[in-house]
């Protein structure tokens, strides 16, 4: 995974609530086997109206990604996390997100930065009155800057913003505990079910 | 004196593998439930860091995404699907993970299968790379979904990083009317929290109303939690759940039995266990619910109205019941029982099983799908459906108009060709009514087993409780 230390630039202004995640990237697309090439399908259905608001030319290319309440709820497909990614969204900036979505997000190394609804509601009008005004995130003093006059600080995990600011792969550092892990299952209850037991009904239907 | 604890927080402590401050704690997992979507990309990822599946044997996979529902003996005439199941047939041959495939019996959903054939038990850990693993709660099992990164970090790792949950008690007293469903209280309680109330929360389901339900009832309230926000909901065991779980195929037998009975028995929060948060809602004011918008939160009891956006409390939700309300077609201050169906849909990880079979047949027999309404049944899994057909369910389904498929998740996500055609208006006892869920433009209503029977038959919505 890549470092990220600050993600600045303007802002999608994605004025709408509840935003699911099979919105930001429909189900017809998750045949696909491969991470990547996302972002071409990312909220298609939506797409097809040509006022939406990743249509328009001003803001093409936007690092910042704003919506309302709820972001990512729903399916837990990491395809809207990697077809946002895939889209050159590198932050979403909301009042809340789904927990999966925003779990997701940590892993993939996406920012989801949580601020008061006044607060979204304020960058919001401002990314809607001014398509280029400039967004700076900076993960390491938690803060979202619009220039000199307003500055919001944001909470974020300590372990995932160590993560994030380091790159760190998740499963090397669980691995770090393997040791841990063998000591648990020497220890674990013999009595939880194992998927290799000889079934009794594994009939085959032909 | 030892503090009261949550049922939560017992099994949290029983699966810590590491615990340092600062950090997520290290949680084992007892069972890793895989199928053909969500998998790919996180297999492709133990082969690029030369990885390998750590417990082949605490591991499940099955296809049910997007498998055809019709006659399997044909060529599947979708390459993508077909390469997906074809990728995880490969996979499991590769890392040596038992798979139920297509002409398994076992086959089905992932959250049928585990459960029905005893490999859900109390106690345990769960994940799988799909949102309604919360339905593996109602055995007092904390279950929960999770994307593909951390599909990949079970596989390689049979642990996961995880930070301790709120805890939050919902409890349904007193007892539900006849006609009112498992699957009423669980929109009912959607729609008092909102879809986002549980953000944060594994939630504990408790009262007479839930202690009273049976296993498959308990999977469908469970199942929906995410709906709420929540990552998992569960339900403390008690003899239902032990009754359910004897015999089946990966229970416990013998002295194994009675010692797991002593340790379930266990699992229980205690007396003076403290919750962050805590909801009380009477079964007795819960009416069949019926869905108008595009979130599960957005439903009302079936003798209501479409209501009218402009009496939302917010401006927010003002405009969010207005757009659901233009994407749905509808008008303000319709009956809802004035609203017609095309479609029916019985099935899903919500109510594909065998008792929601039972209680639309009950309501079906005899009886015609209209004319203008086009209804299938869905089983949740081959075990589902061979009993189905054993009862005679599948000739009443049959015999009033319905089309009976092969198992798997269907219509309920539209992955395979079930879908619904745009302003295509359906009755569904499936989980979401997102826009575009069941099919680019489609209408969903969420519905119980028996109100989508109902609807089948007149055409519309109509009051269960008038009927039967």
């Amino acid at each position: 995974m890549k470092k990220i230390k600050q993600v600045h630039g303007n802002a999608i202004p994605l004025n709408r609530a509840d935003v699911d995640t099979d919105q930001i990237i429909p189900k017809q697309f998750l045949k696909r086997i491969e991470r990547t090439g996302y972002g071409e399908f990312a909220f298609f259905d939506w797409r097809k109206d040509d006022d939406f608001v990743t249509n328009l030319p001003q803001y093409q290319s936007a690092p910042i990604m704003l919506a309302q309440q709820n972001f990512g709820c729903g399916s837990s497909r990491e395809h809207a996390v990697w077809a946002l990614e895939d889209m050159g969204v590198e932050a979403v900036i909301a009042p809340s997100f789904g927990d999966i979505f925003r779990n997701n997000c940590s892993k993939v190394g996406l920012l989801t930065i949580q601020l008061d609804q006044d607060d979204v509601d304020y960058l919001m009008s401002r990314a809607e009155e001014l398509p280029e005004g400039e967004i700076v995130i900076n993960l390491e003093s938690q803060t979202v800057t619009t220039g000199s006059d307003w500055s919001r600080q944001f909470e974020v995990d300590e372990y995932v913003k160590h993560r994030l600011l380091n790159g760190l792969d998740d499963i090397g550092i669980t691995l770090e505990n393997e040791q841990n892990i063998s000591l648990f299952e020497e220890l674990r209850s013999g009595l939880f079910p194992s998927t290799d037991q000889d079934g009794q009904d594994n009939l085959k239907i032909n | 004196m030892v503090q009261p604890q949550t049922i939560v927080d017992k099994i949290w402590e029983q699966h810590i593998v590491h615990a340092e401050k600062g950090k997520p704690d290290l949680l084992y997992i007892d069972l890793h439930l895989v199928h053909e979507v969500t998998s790919p990309q996180a297999f492709e990822g133990l082969r690029i860091s030369n990885r390998s599946v750590r417990r082949p044997n605490l591991t499940l996979a099955t296809v049910d995404h997007n498998v055809p529902t019709t006659d399997r003996t044909l060529p599947n005439p979708d390459p993508l699907s077909t390469q997906q199941i074809e990728v995880l047939r490969a996979n499991c041959k590769e890392f040596d993970i038992p798979l139920w495939d297509i002409f398994d019996l076992r086959q089905g959903i992932v959250h049928i299968i585990s459960p029905e054939h005893g490999l859900t038990q109390p106690g345990m850990t769960i994940v799988c790379g799909d949102s309604h693993t919360s339905t593996h709660g109602a055995f007092g099992a904390l279950a929960f979904g999770i994307g593909t990164s951390e599909v990949e970090h079970v596989l390689a790792t049979q642990s996961l990083p995880q930070s301790r949950p709120k805890k939050m008690s919902i409890e349904v007293t007193g007892e539900l009317g006849i006609g009112v469903t498992a699957k009423d209280v669980i929109l009912a309680i959607i729609r008092h929290t909102g879809v986002d109330g549980g953000v944060g929360y594994v939630i504990e389901y408790r009262g007479d109303v839930i202690r009273k339900f049976s296993m498959e009832e308990r999977m469908t309230v469970c199942n929906m939690t995410i709906e709420g926000g929540a990552r998992a909901g569960l339900i403390a065991p008690d003899e239902t759940t032990f009754d359910y779980l004897l015999g089946k195929e990966f229970s416990p037998s013998g002295s194994d039995w009675e010692q797991q009975i002593k340790n379930w028995k266990e699992l229980v929060s205690d007396e003076g266990a403290m919750f962050d948060k805590s909801i009380v809602l009477d079964g007795n004011s819960i009416a069949p619910h019926v869905t108008w918008g595009t979130t599960p939160a957005q439903s009302v009891p079936i003798s209501d109205v479409v209501p009218n956006p402009d009496e939302a409390t917010t401006t927010a939700s003002r405009e969010t019941a207005a757009r659901a309300l233009k994407y749905m077609g509808l008008e303000a201050g319709t009956p809802i029982t004035d609203i017609s169906v095309d479609r029916v849909f019985i099935g899903s990880c919500t109510n594909g099983r065998i008792e929601d079979l039972r209680k639309a047949a009950n309501i079906i027999e005899g009886q015609k799908v209209a004319s203008s309404v086009s209804a299938m049944i869905v089983p949740g899994s081959g075990k589902v459906k061979q009993q189905a057909e054993n009862e005679g369910l599948d000739a009443i389904f049959k015999d009033a108009g319905f089309e009976w498929r092969e198992p798997g998740c269907s219509m309920c996500l539209g992955m395979n060709p079930d879908i619904l055609l745009p302003k295509e208006r359906c009755a569904s006892t499936s989980n979401r009514n997102f826009e575009g869920r069941q099919g680019a433009g489609g209408r969903t209503h969420l519905v119980s087993p028996e109100m989508a029977a109902a609807a089948a038959i007149a055409g519309n919505f109509v009051d269960v409780r008038e009927i039967i």
